[in-house]
């Protein structure tokens, strides 16, 4: 019976659409901003977007342009470094930190594309399979079982062999993978919000099953999806990197880390840089998508909230 | 010397939109044997106020009292572990919404023995006899068997009787119900209302009844105070409440009541308040009759 | 058009619990044969405690669930009951009013998209006439024009079941189910909205199907009351009949477990209690 102590807004103004959304804004940053880790991991995130987009710009030199005449050159700071090339080069001439940067953007792109695609995927699927219920919920969740029973990496490896080795084949096989949690987020989201008074008062005005999926439902069931995209998000870029590194995601001379990675297997030893740096740029990345995520978990679960 | 006693008590919660202040200057006693009803309505802190008596309440709550003593003893700067000492032996709290108060995953037996065993150190035989009595006290029938029920088995009646069986279980000096029949049904909320003042009137335990029901406090209450958005309104001693109330507040409270409606219109409260949605308290506070 | 809105004969539900591994299949009546007649511009009160069927009345009344017998006759036609029979000429006759207010609103949608829904999904009107009938609906039931781009949970209880009442009268039904619509609510907000569903029903000439717990409330709204015991109607008459005189021995209990809030009542208990001290 306890009533939303501090929400009622009794004031006559007519609040805007642009003011009411300010005012969520600040209420979520209020939650999100309390944990220092997710705030950390937004800034490197924000960075890490930043250098994707104007890597052309701040490259010192073309990811793709081979010197043979510096050819495993090691970091600027020890000995047998140069300026020119930051962070050394790898075993056929090319500059590290420009391969680091443009890497970026594949680490990105692969992000979005996997997310997207296993998102829209897993919610279309959930939804059928939670407001329906019966024998396609059924089919449903025991195909999404199977899925699940593979170990993700396996079963991207099946997809891609069959498929052919290449980033789209690649990608799509992470998609698949993910999907289920989608599902099964969607679907328990939409079985617990069905039963609700609001869902029977939109049907009883005629809203057809549609409408309702979409319009009535699916706007509350986001919040644990927005955090499992997030974790998508980096389990992705770290699924490409390992099929990158196996050989079967992105192909050479594609500056994906992973496939970095990869060919600097031999050098691990002789030339450490090739290999830390890649590594550590993988590390770094999927580190603050996963701090931001549990920011946002926080910030976005009703149950956590406050006041 | 009064049971329990605070004086100015001041609760406030960190959120969004800055501090919000819960509990607003409150003060209050309780004497032994004496039944006091808090009554308010939703977001009058009159939950939030015992809830800090008992340190139950969250960390982001700032609390801070004149005087805030229980049998004589402070309570505000207790330590954790003294508190544990006291709170479920000699203070008992029992809650609104009965099947949520138990756990739901061990029988009711083991958690009214987990009581017996911290606070009174019975063995085994002793503990499981007067977990049967105290079950057959509070009116459960077939006690032997009760104890191996889980929560989810029983009805809400029989879930609150087991938490009044465990608040009782350490004799406590001072019972706190917070809202104990607002779940239940109107037949299943006279026994318990019975049951709760049958206990206090056999053992003498002072007790505190939260409530927004006037029906209850005018069953159950020796004494009543009024809350409001986190400040007292009026106290006085039963009689006197219903009869002649001071407060603006209190009287549009008791003219709310649909038995109290003359004619076609119920009276609201912002029929007392021209205009002020909030309504100064009145002068003569505290002053029991 | 006669004057009866609602009539009900021998309505019933049985819900089926499907056989397990050990156990034989069970049918739990719900509610087992219901009658009654309602005038129009009347209220019938539906009074019982949990379990006894008068939430399941409710839902059948209103087409939410299929009764499994039993005749349904509103404004003097008989209602098609079938799951996915339900059409808007139905929809216009009988609306619901939750018993939550934190539920029953969309917590993801604009009150004043709330309100132009029904409107929506059932007629023609323009983006701009269905604002305007929404503002003017808002305005009716107590609220304000510039509330009409907020979210419910800015709202406070009461406002709330302002709005679900609000958005049950967007198609003008003539007849008006009532899911305990106060007993969530505190004591001071309750008298307002009791308040305002006499004006609307004055307003309108709206028929209400009231259900709840509290005696004292329908002692105040009803003209008729339906005592429900276990799914069946055990008392049947008009308000002051079943007050003054109630004739099943479970309406006796009810009425006697009820709490007074009266100064005799008190004055007796301290007596009791000194007398009992003393001895």
């Amino acid at each position: 019976m306890a009533d939303t102590m501090t929400d009622i807004d009794n004031s006559p103004e007519v609040l805007s659409s642009g003011a009411m959304r300010r005012q969520m804004l600040k209420e979520f940053w209020f939650y999100f901003s309390e944990n220092r880790g997710a705030v950390i991991g937004l800034v490197i995130f924000v960075l890490l977007v930043a250098v994707a987009l104007l890597a052309p710009v701040i490259a010192p030199h073309s990811p793709f342009e081979q010197y043979r005449d510096a050819v495993l050159k090691p970091p600027a700071w020890t000995s047998g470094g140069s300026a020119t090339y930051l962070l050394g080069t790898d075993p056929v001439g090319r500059d590290i930190l420009s391969r680091l940067l443009y890497g970026a953007q594949y680490s990105l792109f692969i992000g979005v594309f996997v997310t997207t695609l296993s998102l829209v995927g897993g919610i279309l699927v959930g939804l059928i399979a939670g407001y329906y219920r019966g024998w396609i919920d059924t089919v449903i969740m025991r195909l999404m079982d199977i899925i699940l029973a593979f170990p993700s990496l396996l079963l991207a490896l099946v997809l891609v062999a069959i498929l052919g080795p290449s980033l789209t084949n690649g990608m799509i096989a992470i998609a698949i993978t993910l999907q289920p949690h989608f599902v099964r987020l969607t679907r328990a989201a939409v079985m617990a919000e069905k039963t609700r008074d609001y869902v029977t008062a939109a049907r009883l005005a005629g809203a057809g099953p549609i409408r309702l999926m979409f319009k009535t439902i699916l706007p509350n069931c986001t919040a644990p999806l927005i955090v499992q995209a997030t974790l998508s998000f980096s389990n992705a870029i770290l699924d490409a990197a390992a099929l990158g590194f196996l050989g079967m995601g992105a192909q050479p001379p594609a500056p994906e880390w992973g496939t970095m990675l990869a060919e600097a297997r031999e050098f691990i030893l002789r030339a450490w840089w090739v290999v830390t740096f890649p590594g550590l740029a993988i590390l770094i990345t999927v580190l603050a998508i996963n701090l931001m995520g549990d920011g946002l978990r926080d910030a976005l679960d009703p149950k956590l909230k406050r006041s | 010397m009064a049971l329990l006693q605070i004086e100015n008590l001041t609760v406030e919660f960190e959120t969004a939109s800055g501090w919000f202040r819960a509990v607003d200057g409150v003060s209050m006693s309780v004497e032994k044997g004496e039944v006091l009803a808090i009554v308010g309505e939703s977001g009058s802190g009159k939950s939030v106020a015992m809830l800090a008596v008992m340190g139950l309440l969250p960390w982001t709550a700032k609390i801070t009292a004149d005087r805030m003593l229980f049998e004589g003893r402070d309570m505000r700067g207790i330590s954790p572990a003294d508190r544990r000492k006291m709170i479920g032996k000699d203070i008992a709290m029992i809650f609104q919404e009965p099947i949520a108060s138990l756990n739901p995953c061990f029988t009711v037996g083991f958690q009214i023995e987990e009581v017996l065993r911290i606070h009174l150190g019975l063995d085994k035989k002793a503990r499981r006899a007067r977990a049967i009595e105290l079950f057959r006290q509070v009116g459960l029938p077939n006690p032997e068997e009760r104890l191996n029920s889980f929560p989810h088995q029983m009805s809400g009646g029989q879930c609150q009787r087991v938490m009044i069986a465990i608040a009782i279980a350490c004799n406590p000096k001072l019972l706190i119900a917070d809202e104990p029949t607002t779940a239940l049904d109107v037949t299943i909320q006279k026994q318990i209302l019975d049951l709760i003042m049958a206990l206090q009137a056999k053992t003498g335990m002072g007790l505190i009844m939260i409530t927004h029901d006037m029906g209850v406090v005018a069953e159950t209450a020796d004494r009543v105070v009024v809350q409001y958005k986190g400040r007292k309104m009026e106290e006085a001693d039963v009689l006197t409440l219903f009869e002649n109330p001071k407060s603006n507040y209190t009287k549009a409270l008791l003219a709310a009541l649909p038995e109290n409606a003359t004619g076609d219109r119920l009276t609201t409260v912002s029929d007392f308040f021209d205009g002020n949605p909030e309504p100064a308290p009145s002068a003569g506070l505290g002053v029991t009759a | 058009m006669t004057d009866t809105m609602l009539e009900v004969r021998n309505i019933k539900r049985d819900y089926e619990l499907a056989a397990g591994l050990f156990k034989p299949k069970k049918i739990i009546h719900a509610v087992k044969g219901v009658s009654f007649k309602l005038e129009r511009g009347k209220t019938l009160a539906i009074v019982g405690e949990s379990g006894c069927g008068k939430s399941t009345l409710a839902r059948m009344l209103t087409f939410i669930d299929e009764p499994t017998g039993g005749e349904l006759y509103i404004d003097g036609d008989k209602m098609d009951t079938r799951l996915g029979h339900l059409t808007p000429e139905m929809r216009q006759k009988v609306q619901i009013v939750f018993q939550n207010p934190y539920g029953s609103l969309n917590p993801r949608q604009k009150i004043g998209d709330v309100l132009g829904e029904p409107l929506s999904i059932n007629t023609n009107m323009s983006a701009a006439e269905r604002r305007e009938r929404a503002t003017e609906m808002l305005v009716k039931v107590g609220l304000g024009p510039e509330h009409y781009n907020r979210y419910p949970h800015m709202f406070s209880g009461g406002q709330r079941q302002r709005i679900a009442i609000a958005r049950a009268l967007m198609m003008n039904p003539k007849l008006l189910v009532l899911d305990e619509p106060v007993s969530a609510l505190d004591l001071s907000v309750q008298a307002q909205v009791l308040n305002l569903l006499a004006d609307l029903q004055d307003e309108f000439g709206l028929t209400y199907v009231f259900i709840s717990h509290d005696l004292s409330v329908v002692r105040y709204i009803a003209d008729e009351v339906m005592v429900m015991y276990f799914g069946e109607a055990v008392e049947y008459g008009t308000r002051d009949e079943v007050f003054s005189d109630p004739k099943h021995e479970y309406t006796r209990t009810l009425f006697a477990a009820t709490p007074r809030a009266d100064v005799e009542s008190i004055r007796a208990r301290i007596a009791r209690k000194k007398a009992a001290a003393a001895a």
